[in-house]
């Protein structure tokens, strides 16, 4: 029983240090990417404009353009990493991300519609779109997981992805079909969108990303010890007398509307579920009450970057942050991949 | 054990319906006629038939409409023709070969190492002729079947075709992405966004003279190699049983994969589902003798194509439809379909 105790405190205190780290981490690359732009500005000059001391041009740049994003994305990447651990953890995958699972096209497919029916970005809109993205993201989980069932066999985890892959290419098809109509302003930020930028950069995006991360993430941290029975196999958390079905489905939709939330503002920015989640298990091991804030970390940690170099390696034209996180998240995919049996 | 040793030995009982398939031959040619006669003489501008003729026949250059039809309807309708045999011919190799029910040469990476090497071109050795173009679209198929097949292989447990159709999403994923990154970085997304899109409508006749022999030459030795896959299709210990050098089979018939694949890619940008959905559909209809189905195939994915690109053309005029995205709308059911039915994990 000591002994027990003792490796919970060891365990406890290893957490709370890589996380500790990975914050430290994550304000050093605040720093760095608040810093680096098209419009130059020494760290003294940021500092002060910081503490309020900057002129006009100054303030606007900080204040209106690159907090703002960095806010945005260090919050996107923490939904998408930890809606990948949820799904990770109840469907029993390691491959599992919302991204590939096709549910992040869903979410996207909604948008698009929004956006070629209306004008971009009215007034309403930004607050509008999560919970279209929502209805989107929850009715392709739904045909996915439909698809994915089958009577005596129950949810192969293979077939799921395989269902998933399959819907993200219908769903992409459809996109292309529908956004051929738009006109060529719509045209281009559905092209833009679909590549994965952080586009909603005003503080009303951040006001309305906001409210699902501050419900949603508290939610999942609060489920750690369901999902830790949960990931142990349905007879066992059956036989320890957990509601399996009720817990999974809510679980499930609060990975969706995390999901969902994060691509009605940051587009379909795919593999951070992947990446974040199983680095952040590797540092903290797999303990859900641990996973998961440590999931949140590395996602935030991961976008900012992806962002950042996204921003600055090509300037002053913009490449999208999704393609950077692809193209550091596919190749850990792929390895994931090889050493699964 | 005995059992096994006693079928291998033997023959083993292959189903064809050769009658079926020659009768799709030749309604397929004939349909693949009339699909060209339609492609040529429908579109923005509708071109009477006889006018066809007389421009194909006796072409005159100071008609307009003869203009039109020489110099964009006919190398469209030949391209959407090669491109389709093409495409569906390369998935029945590698289904055959690799006894994979997902193969298809969008699904498995092949028109994503493609189109990444075609950007690379763009983006590094610009104005490169379309002949060397065509050959690095070559190479950059092989890329991407290289990768993909490559990093399967490192699994424990091997090939599977879960497992192939994953890590093709990957590779096309990572491939698409750094080809994007690339096109940005340089300036060149308005020249590459036929490639994304994949559509026959800006085709030049020069491209379509070139790839013509290639395809054409690669459909042969597909011919020439289709009994070997057939046995192949039947499981590697049976093919080797009966005296075939599998791996020699297994080299020229990749070859043939990237030559089909990497010059329709060339010629109009990555298509996928077609690989996948005609060679079931071929089998379905004549049995698994490859001697049939590959002509079969190459017939019928002209045909698919033609039409896909027909109704491109007509669903939403003056619009075109991107053909890729119309198969797709058809393709993916199909994929949802055999994804279903697949018993075997990774």
């Amino acid at each position: 029983m000591d002994t027990v105790h003792n490796l919970d405190k060891a365990r406890n205190r290893k957490a709370a240090l890589v996380m500790g780290i990975l914050g430290l981490l994550i304000i050093v690359m605040f720093l760095i990417s608040i810093n680096s732009g098209e419009i130059r500005m020494g760290p003294a000059q940021v500092i002060k404009t910081l503490f309020g001391f900057g002129d006009a041009k100054q303030n606007l740049v900080l204040f209106d353009f690159r907090l703002p994003r960095i806010i945005i994305a260090i919050l996107i990447g923490a939904c998408f990493a930890v809606s990948g651990c949820i799904m990770q953890g109840i469907t029993h995958n390691g491959l599992a991300d919302p991204g590939i699972l096709g549910i992040n096209s869903g979410a996207g497919l909604a948008v698009v519609m929004y956006v070629s029916f209306f004008p971009v970005k009215t007034a309403a809109s930004p607050f509008l779109m999560p919970f279209l993205a929502f209805i989107g993201a929850g009715l392709t989980a739904l045909v996915i997981y439909l698809l994915a069932f089958k009577r005596h066999q129950g949810l192969s985890p293979t077939r799921l992805l395989l269902v998933g892959i399959g819907i993200a290419a219908g769903i992409s098809a459809a996109m292309i079909i529908l956004t051929i109509k738009l006109d060529p302003n719509q045209f281009q930020f559905v092209q833009v969108w679909i590549a994965g930028s952080i586009w909603g950069t005003t503080w009303k995006f951040v006001t309305a990303l906001l409210p699902w991360f501050i419900i949603l993430i508290p939610f999942a941290f609060s489920k750690a010890k369901v999902m830790n029975i949960l990931s142990l196999g349905e007879q066992t958390a059956t036989g320890l007398g957990a509601p399996v079905e009720r817990q999974r489905l809510l679980l499930l939709a609060a990975a969706v509307g995390l999901a969902a939330s994060s691509v009605a503002v940051g587009g379909g920015i795919g593999f951070v579920g992947l990446v974040a989640p199983h680095l952040a298990r590797r540092l903290v091991g797999p303990q859900h009450q641990y996973a998961l804030p440590a999931s949140a970390l590395v996602g935030g940690l991961l976008v900012l970057v992806a962002d950042t170099i996204g921003r600055t390696i090509s300037s002053p034209s913009e490449i999208a942050t999704g393609i950077v996180v692809a193209v550091i998240g596919a190749p850990y995919f792929l390895y994931l991949l090889a050493r699964s049996r | 054990m005995a059992s096994e040793l006693d079928k291998s030995s033997s023959s083993p009982p292959i189903k064809s319906r050769p009658v079926a398939a020659s009768l799709i031959l030749v309604l397929g040619l004939i349909g693949l006629g009339l699909g060209i006669a339609a492609s040529i003489s429908f579109g923005a501008a509708d071109i009477h038939l006889a006018t066809v003729w007389e421009a194909v026949f006796k072409f005159n250059p100071e008609l307009t409409q003869h203009q039109i039809i020489q110099e964009l309807r006919m190398p469209r309708a030949a391209a959407a023709t090669l491109v389709g045999a093409g495409f569906a011919v390369a998935g029945a190799i590698m289904q055959g070969m690799t006894r994979n029910p997902l193969a298809d040469s969008g699904l498995l990476g092949i028109n994503a190492g493609s189109a990444f090497v075609i950007v690379i071109c763009f983006a590094f050795m610009k104005g490169l002729p379309f002949m060397s173009l065509m050959l690095f679209s070559f190479a950059g198929a092989a890329l991407g079947a290289g990768l993909v097949f490559g990093i399967s292989s490192l699994a424990r447990g091997g090939l599977s075709p879960v497992r192939l159709a994953l890590a093709g999403a990957a590779v096309s994923a990572l491939l698409t992405a750094l080809g994007e990154g690339i096109s940005i970085h340089f300036r060149i997304g308005q020249d590459l966004a036929f490639f994304y899109a994949g559509g026959v409508a800006g085709v030049k006749w020069m491209h379509v003279k070139f790839i013509i022999p290639w395809v054409i030459g690669a459909l042969a030795v597909a011919m020439a190699l289709s009994r070997s896959i057939t046995l192949l299709s039947l499981g590697e210990e049976i093919a080797t049983g009966l005296g075939q050098r599998t791996g020699v089979v297994k080299i020229i018939g990749m070859i043939v994969v990237f030559i089909l694949a990497g010059s329709s890619v060339a010629l109009v940008g990555s298509i996928g589902f077609v690989g996948l959905i005609i060679p079931h559909l071929t089998r379905f209809l004549v049995g698994v003798d490859y001697r049939w189905i590959i002509p079969c195939s190459a017939v019928l994915g002209g045909l698919l194509m033609l039409l896909a690109d027909l109704a491109a053309r007509l669903v939403n005029p003056p619009y075109e439809t991107p053909v890729g995205a119309l198969i797709a709308v058809i393709g993916v059911p199909f994929f949802l379909y055999l994804a279903r039915k697949q018993r075997r994990e990774m």
